[in-house]
């Protein structure tokens, strides 16, 4: 037998025929859905005359759009009425909704592994880039656009071209105050925002399997930021452990749960498999992490100083300077002299459970800076219920922080959270990209921890020495 | 789906790497729940002034792009968010096709478009045409040269005609299930259904965990 990654394991389990034109159809287990990319698809099928192949493996959520202060009454009858036509959609197909008034509803990629709904081994999609995120748990999980969302949901299948494989290994032990969002925005510095185009990349090495599924699910998120549409990590005993914990109600449990764990525990990637493409990066140095300019690409450690154009190899002048023109920034000014007016931790990259507690460590007995406006979103309404059963929503507002509800808020501004032209902010999202979170607004990413001290701090700073 | 066997038109040239989705079609242009609507949207935040005037240094904004149906653009096109939006809003603005370029840079090679973007065009009828940077440069300098050359781009024979008075040729590649799929403007979901009977015999053997 051939030696095989995960992702062709995980592949081959989903080969439902091979087609004459050298595509794939590929079954799909799970497919998620939210109020934004999905309209259409269902407009699509009523016109058609099509149904829903199996309702059951469809999962709804609101997230995009939805305030994050007063939910009751959304102002913005437009975004209204998406989410209205989702209710009516998912009525009328017979598909699960967490919407508004649940208790479980949030942010798409925080809801599914919360759910249960994310395992091993099996095949996610959903209408949006950020699906990467559930290949923590070692699924074959990708973004897809709204013609594929209708193609899911009449033919529960795809027809894909199989992509190639990049193996991205992090070695070492995670220094102090360094996170897993740290790694991936080290990965896409290194490799560009293209450099993981038409592959899926697998994440090895000690300080993955060191991390926790939570810091996982962080990085396979910003997967696609390397321009790769999906992420994975094996399976191990930290994912079978996630599974089996707090209740999660699309799990298997007992018998069935025993079973599925020795299904899943093959799939690694065997001893002698190859990859198209291989990188290594050695994390004992790293420093924590923090992008300066108007892609994820565009990043450097905390203690350096913004470039000049011809120093930046990983873009033409032209646009760097541009880039530069758009952040406001000048050559040769220090990272951590930077101020920030907005601080925002939330979004599918950092909202969980563990994102909020490291950020409620810095935010503890200190005060957010006068000139700052620091917002705190939880992932999902089960996270902002364990964050408050821990105390964490007092850490925040005594700070002087925004305890908010759940949803995507500032990562994407879809919603009434957003910046204004010229605010500097620091966030824990994933795109820096011109105007994503408000026309003129200009976003630096980086980790909740780094997020925190920058609210407080009224200027980034380097976390570690907070620590 | 319509479908796209030949096209003649003039070209509009924005000369960036990276464009985002983010770009193509802003967020607040995605709350409709229709898939149309959508060519005001095009590139709203570069096009427009705060007042909602045309940003004259835009390039889309310049009078010699005014009638433009082939977009000419930098790497890596279409980068970021899955947002099927950006394709309907080029191809409702009135593009057919976009051309960027695959490049070298330390060692690597970056291609002219984003996966999902790249595959929803696919989906919608829009042609992407990736080009070396040499013949990306090349079609620059003419285009610069003469802003109203027509160019026709004959999808069967896989060709870039500009219609000079000593017609250049670029020839593109593309793979075949794609161009069978423009060529005759199949629907995807139609083609999978043939395969009903397929997916109901791998679903009776497929383990959901559900």
């Amino acid at each position: 037998m051939t030696a095989k990654t995960i992702f062709e394991k995980v592949w081959g389990n989903h080969v439902v025929q091979a087609l004459p034109d050298g595509n794939t159809l590929l079954y799909i287990d799970r497919h998620l859905i939210h109020e934004v990319t999905s309209p259409q698809a269902f407009e699509g099928l009523r016109l058609a005359n099509r149904k829903v192949r199996k309702p059951t493996l469809t999962f709804a959520t609101m997230d995009h759009n939805v305030p994050t202060d007063n939910r009751t009454s959304i102002k913005d009858l437009i975004a209204k009425t998406q989410i209205e036509t989702l209710e009516k959609n998912c009525k009328e197909f017979g598909i699960i909704l967490y919407g508004l008034d649940s208790d479980k509803q949030g942010i798409v990629h925080v809801i599914g592994p919360e759910l249960g709904i994310t395992l091993p081994g099996t095949t996610v999609v959903c209408g949006d880039s950020h699906t990467s995120t559930h290949g923590a748990f070692g699924a074959l999980a990708f973004g897809i656009g709204t013609s594929e969302v209708e193609h899911v949901l009449a033919t529960q299948c795809l027809v894909q071209k199989k992509p190639k494989t990049f193996l991205v290994c992090f070695d070492g032990n995670l220094p102090k105050g360094v996170t897993a969002k740290d790694l991936i925005l080290k990965l896409i510095g290194e490799i560009g925002t293209a450099g993981g185009t038409g592959c899926v990349l697998e994440y090895a090495g000690s300080a993955i399997s060191s991390l926790s599924m939570e810091a996982r699910m962080t990085i396979c998120n910003m997967s696609i930021e390397a321009g790769a549409r999906a992420g994975m990590i094996a399976p191990d005993d930290t994912t079978f452990q996630y599974i089996a914990s707090n209740n999660r109600p699309f799990a298997p449990k007992d018998k069935k749960l025993e079973k599925a764990i020795s299904d899943w525990r093959i799939l690694k990637t065997d001893e002698k498999a190859s990859y198209d493409r291989q990188i290594t990066i050695d994390v004992h140095n790293m420093e924590p992490q923090i992008t300066w300019g108007t892609n994820p690409g565009m990043v450097l450690g905390i203690n350096g100083v913004i470039p000049k154009p011809e120093e930046v190899r990983s873009a033409t002048k032209a646009d760097v300077e541009s880039a530069l023109k758009y952040m406001g920034l000048t050559p040769g000014t220090k990272l951590t002299d930077l101020t920030v007016d907005v601080v925002f931790i939330g979004s599918c990259t950092n909202s969980r459970i563990e994102d909020l507690r490291a950020a409620a460590q810095i935010f503890k007995g200190k005060k957010v800076s006068p000139k700052v406006v620091a917002l705190v979103v939880p992932g999902s309404e089960t996270v902002k219920k364990q964050a408050e059963a821990e105390g964490l929503h007092k850490i925040f507002t005594a700070a002087g922080a925004e305890w908010r509800n759940s949803g995507c808020s500032m990562c994407l501004a879809m919603n009434p959270d957003k910046l204004k032209s010229g605010e500097r902010c620091a966030s824990t999202s994933n795109r820096n990209f011109e105007g994503r979170q408000g026309k003129g607004g200009r976003t630096h990413l980086v980790s909740p921890q780094m997020a925190a001290a920058a609210a407080i701090a009224g200027h980034f700073v380097d976390v570690r020495s907070w620590l | 789906m319509k479908a796209f066997t030949k096209h003649t038109g003039t070209l509009a040239i924005i000369n960036r790497e990276n464009i985002d989705t983010d770009q193509i079609i802003s967020k607040e242009h995605l709350k409709s729940i229709k898939k149309t609507g959508y060519e005001k949207a095009l590139f709203s935040d570069w096009r427009y002034d705060d007042e909602g005037k045309p940003n004259p240094s835009f390039e889309l904004n310049w009078p010699q792009y005014a009638k433009a149906t082939i977009l000419v653009t930098g790497n890596n096109f279409g980068c970021g968010s899955s947002r099927e939006h950006a394709v309907w809003a080029i191809i409702q603005y009135g593009f057919a096709a976009v051309i960027a370029p695959r490049i070298e840079r330390n060692g690597n090679t970056i291609p002219g478009f984003a996966d999902i973007f790249k595959n929803n065009s696919s989906k919608n009828g829009l042609l992407t045409i990736e080009l070396s940077q040499e013949e990306v440069n090349r079609i620059i300098q003419i285009a610069t040269h003469k802003q109203d050359v027509q160019v026709t781009i004959d999808l069967t024979q896989q060709s870039i005609t500009f219609n000079t008075e000593k017609p250049q040729s670029f020839s593109f590649k593309i793979d075949a299930s794609t161009k069978n799929k423009l060529l005759e403007g199949l629907d995807d979901i139609g083609r999978t259904e043939k395969f009903a009977d397929t997916i109901t015999t791998f679903e009776t053997k497929h383990n959901t965990y559900l």
